[in-house]
């Protein structure tokens, strides 16, 4: 399979008060047409800024160290900012988070999916044009809701219509950030069902950033496991969750609520707290917080391949 | 939505009646009765003694205040102490010529405010945003008669491009926008600097929220987010700031109608303070705090009409 | 606006240095010492008497006798500026003082006192600060006639609503401050917690407040004087000399031109000290007074 989206050897940091913040470092990833990639990790270990690095949209701020996105070939890091512009959104699309903010309050649904799509194709914008993709997600009276403002929309409604917004150019590249976090139980169960049911019909590829192992399983074909601006492991999903060979895998899948044993009456959790991003430590960034470092763990990590599609940054999961 | 209302014209009530007594019992405090004070220095007393049977000076202070606020109610605001003219009729004559003034001021204003404002969140942090800035505290800061009376040397007495003086002639609509030119702009100067200042602030703060982040991610170009998307957002603050802007506005007027010797509530004011002619003081007073408070609510009201959040809280 | 401070951190470097890189606040700072100095060696430095008439000598355009020209009487123009600083300063000064005094006193009754006097009082200075008081200030000087007193007086119910309002913002926030509780269930008294704790926490936004008000006061005083209802002639006020000049404006348009800039001069020197002041002392603040 060829890719259409690589991130190659990324390494990105944060001019911050006392230092640099090296938020990625030295990310290699690769997703092909009709594959899906899970991204997972705790909070601050650069998966929001991966994702910004592919849609090109990093605060201001960020400074590209070393490496490249490529989208069909081509550097997007590299390219002007007007042609950044026109690759956003059309060719690589983004849910966010919080359906909550992510529209504008004071324009209509329809205003703002016009816009969107204007900035690229203005025939695309034509009313009937948006309420036929909005109906394609599963909002009932499409017609009506363009006329809404976002408050008036449930979250739920809301992911929805930002999940029909990104689809609107038919963009090569789809990319989530955490779409499921802010919305209840049941909420989330639809749309993960709905972005189930878009795999089929969507040819491009997709990128799923959460924190959630149930999306994870659910909808991806592989998944990304970072760690301190790392991919510490990757791999096919089933495969990993299997038999995962990081320990930071590991004491992820045992975090998991869904698989913890209720009987035990306690929720594992992770020792320690995630390193100091401005002074990383030249070997293993997971080391002091893992039960099972030894002293190699302080020399740089090598990266070893475990089986087919696999990958893990990890001095214990070596041969 | 209208218990809101409601609430808001209550405030307004309770402002004005404070207003009114305050402006009664000012009458009062001074030595010397206010019947003499009414007439001014070349009264006879047998003018006087006309007046306080009128004003009904005789009967108990609760009484006349009542008395004082039923007239008011009926739109009587007394007479002109030199003419005898009542002073609503001629603040009715005038009003029309300070509204417009006020109206246009504030409307070149916010067209170059927003333009300004824009223009510096476009080149932000440039050498052009920081000059930008610079010229908005200068126009916020020279005093507005000042402005007046350069331009008045300039563009009337020099070049002669301008009148001077007045309104224009009545029914030459040609005349009377030309005599509008000069004070309008001297009035709005200081306010294209407060908008321009508003407005960047505002943008500024809007442009970091996610929504603009959305409308990047697709692609949309910046000028298309500012205009499109995050003006509509950042005008809003400023719709009740234009409101309240219309008092400081009102204020320049007083002094700019004066340098152009421009018929209006400014010089009406100015005049009757000057021959002491206290009704008229008054009911300029009274009258311009009505004509506030009404802008005021109906800003409150129009903000709320325009953000669909804020409409929706009021009226659930 | 934060122009050249930005990153700098203002505390370590001291105010005055931050002052001095901020350029704006700097070209404010001399305009602003430049105006204290002509009003206090006005006596010395003005080279002619500002009333001392010489009608011979009238209409005169600048000169090298006369730098900025006469007026219709004949008298030396930019002495009567000099002069005309040390009024304006001079009242705005004192009713700025009294307005502090006030604003200070009722804004601790507020903060301090019961919740419903609180309520009514800053209901008072909400309206006062947002009416257009220059009528209400018309009003009173219709009552009491023009004069310096009447002025100070007038600029004073003008501008103490914005004092008070401030010092009761700030009584508030510190009476809910952990360490003022503590000092009083020490016993310490309100005296003396207003005048350790209170003040130096105020002095900050007042002198922020105090300046730009200023321009503000100067421009109300030449303003009212223009309209010949504020310092009465022949003092030499701004105002005064504005207002003379317009009398005479196709003759000698000199008059004007040369009295409209020490005005224009002094409401941007406290403007620009006061904009850089702000962006020292209380950076994230930065355009927050609007109207």
């Amino acid at each position: 399979m060829t890719a259409i989206i690589s991130v190659e050897n990324l390494s990105i940091s944060y001019r911050v008060p006392g230092g640099n913040l090296r938020a990625l470092r030295d990310v290699s990833l690769s997703v092909a047409r009709g594959e899906v990639l899970g991204i997972m990790g705790e909070s601050g270990c650069g998966k929001s800024t991966l994702a910004a690095a592919m849609i090109n949209l990093l605060p201001t701020g960020a400074r590209i160290s070393a490496g490249a996105v490529r989208l069909a070939g081509t550097d997007m890091l590299r390219l002007s900012p007007e042609d950044q512009r026109r690759l956003r959104g059309r060719s690589v699309a983004m849910v966010f988070q919080d359906p909550m903010t992510a529209f504008n309050p004071v324009l209509t649904i329809g205003r703002q999916l016009a816009d969107f799509a204007g900035a690229h194709d203005p025939a695309r914008a034509a009313p009937a044009a948006l309420a036929a993709m909005l109906g394609r997600v599963g909002i009932p009276d499409p017609q009506r809701c363009l006329d809404r403002y976002p408050h008036e929309l449930s979250g739920g409604m809301r992911q929805r219509v930002a999940i029909a917004a990104a689809l609107l150019m038919q963009p090569d590249v789809l990319i989530a950030d955490e779409p499921t976090t802010a919305l209840d139980v049941t909420m989330e169960a639809q749309i993960i069902h709905l972005l189930r049911d878009l795999r089929s019909s969507f040819d491009g590829a997709i990128v799923i950033v959460t924190h959630h192992l149930g999306v994870i399983a659910e909808l991806c074909d592989r998944v990304a496991v970072m760690y301190a601006g790392q991919v510490v492991e990757e791999g096919p999903v089933d495969s990993l969750f299997h038999d995962p060979r990081h320990p930071y895998t590991r004491a992820l899948l045992a975090c998991d609520p869904a698989v913890v044993d209720p009987a035990s009456g306690r929720l594992p959790a992770i020792g320690g707290r995630i390193p100091d991003l401005t002074a990383l430590p030249e070997g293993c960034a997971f080391a002091p917080r893992c039960g099972m470092a030894q002293p190699a763990c302080a020399s740089p990590v090598p990266r070893h391949h475990p089986g087919p599609g696999r990958s893990v940054l990890c001095h214990g999961a070596g041969p | 939505m209208l218990a809101y209302a409601i609430r808001r014209l209550g405030l307004s009530v309770l402002i004005l009646i404070v207003v009114m007594t305050a402006m009664y019992g000012m009458v009062f405090l001074v030595p010397g009765d206010p019947a003499s004070l009414a007439l001014g220095p070349r009264a006879t007393p047998e003018l006087k003694e006309a007046l306080r049977e009128r004003m009904g000076l005789d009967q108990p202070i609760l009484t006349q205040i009542l008395y004082f606020f039923g007239n008011v109610l009926q739109g009587d605001l007394g007479v002109d102490v030199w003419s005898r003219r009542p002073v609503l009729d001629q603040i009715l004559e005038v009003f029309p010529n300070t509204l417009i003034l006020g109206i246009v001021a504030l409307g070149w204003a916010l067209i170059m405010g927003v333009l300004l404002g824009c223009a510096a969140v476009v080149w932000r942090d440039s050498w052009a945003d920081r000059l930008l800035g610079v010229l908005s505290v200068s126009m916020i800061s020279v005093p507005s008669f000042v402005v007046a009376l350069y331009a008045l040397i300039v563009f009337a007495v020099w070049l002669n491009w301008l009148p001077a003086i007045g309104a224009g002639e009545k029914g030459d609509i040609g005349s009377q926008i030309r005599a509008l030119i000069l004070p309008a702009f001297a009035v709005g100067i200081g306010w294209v600097g407060y908008l321009a200042r508003l407005i960047r602030a505002s943008l500024l703060e809007v442009m970091e929220a996610p929504h603009i982040r959305t409308a990047r991610a697709f692609g949309m170009t910046e000028r298309d987010i500012i205009f499109g998307h995050a003006l509509r957002v950042a005008i809003v603050p400023t719709i009740s700031v234009l409101a309240i802007g219309f008092g400081s506005i009102l204020s320049s007027a007083v002094f700019v109608e004066s340098v152009f010797s421009r018929p209006g509530i400014g010089t009406l004011i100015t005049g009757a303070v000057e021959k002491r002619n206290y009704p008229v003081v008054m009911g300029c007073v009274l009258f311009m705090t009505a004509f506030y408070l009404f802008i005021v609510t109906a800003a409150d009201l129009l903000i709320a009409r325009l953000d669909p959040r804020v409409r929706d809280v009021l009226r659930g | 606006m934060s122009s050249a401070v930005d990153g700098a951190n203002p505390v370590r470097r001291g105010i005055g240095r931050a002052l001095v890189a901020d350029r704006m606040g700097l070209a404010g700072l001399v305009l602003v010492v430049a105006f204290l100095m002509m009003a206090l060696l006005a006596p010395w430095i003005a080279p002619y008497d500002p009333i001392a008439l010489d009608v011979k000598a009238r209409f005169q355009p600048p000169s090298a006798q006369h730098w900025a020209g006469t007026d219709h009487l004949g008298r030396d123009l930019l002495s009567r500026i000099i002069w005309g600083a040390r009024l304006a300063l001079g009242i705005a000064m004192t009713s700025i003082g009294i307005a502090g005094a006030i604003g200070l006193i009722l804004g601790l009754i507020a903060g301090h006192g019961p919740r419903w006097l609180d309520g009514i009082l800053v209901l008072i200075f909400d309206s006062m600060s947002s009416l257009p008081m220059i009528f209400f200030a018309l009003a009173v000087i219709t009552v009491l006639g023009p004069g310096t007193a009447t002025l100070i007086f007038v600029i004073v119910l003008v501008s103490f609503p914005a004092y008070a309002r401030l010092i009761r913002t700030q009584t508030l926030a510190l009476t809910q401050a952990d360490y003022i509780l503590a000092e009083r269930a020490m016993g310490a008294g309100s005296a003396r917690i207003i005048l350790i704790h209170l003040l130096p926490n105020v002095i900050g936004p007042l002198v922020i407040l105090i300046c730009m008000d200023i321009p503000v006061v100067i421009m109300l005083e030449a303003g009212l004087s223009y309209l010949n209802l504020g310092v009465k002639p022949p003092s030499p006020s701004w105002g005064n000399i504005l207002s003379e000049g317009y009398n005479a404006l196709r003759q000698a348009p000199h008059v004007v031109l040369v009295a409209g800039v020490p005005l224009v001069l002094a409401t941007l020197g406290f403007t620009f000290l006061g904009e850089g002041l702000r962006d020292v002392l209380d950076p994230r603040g930065a355009g927050r007074r609007w109207g």
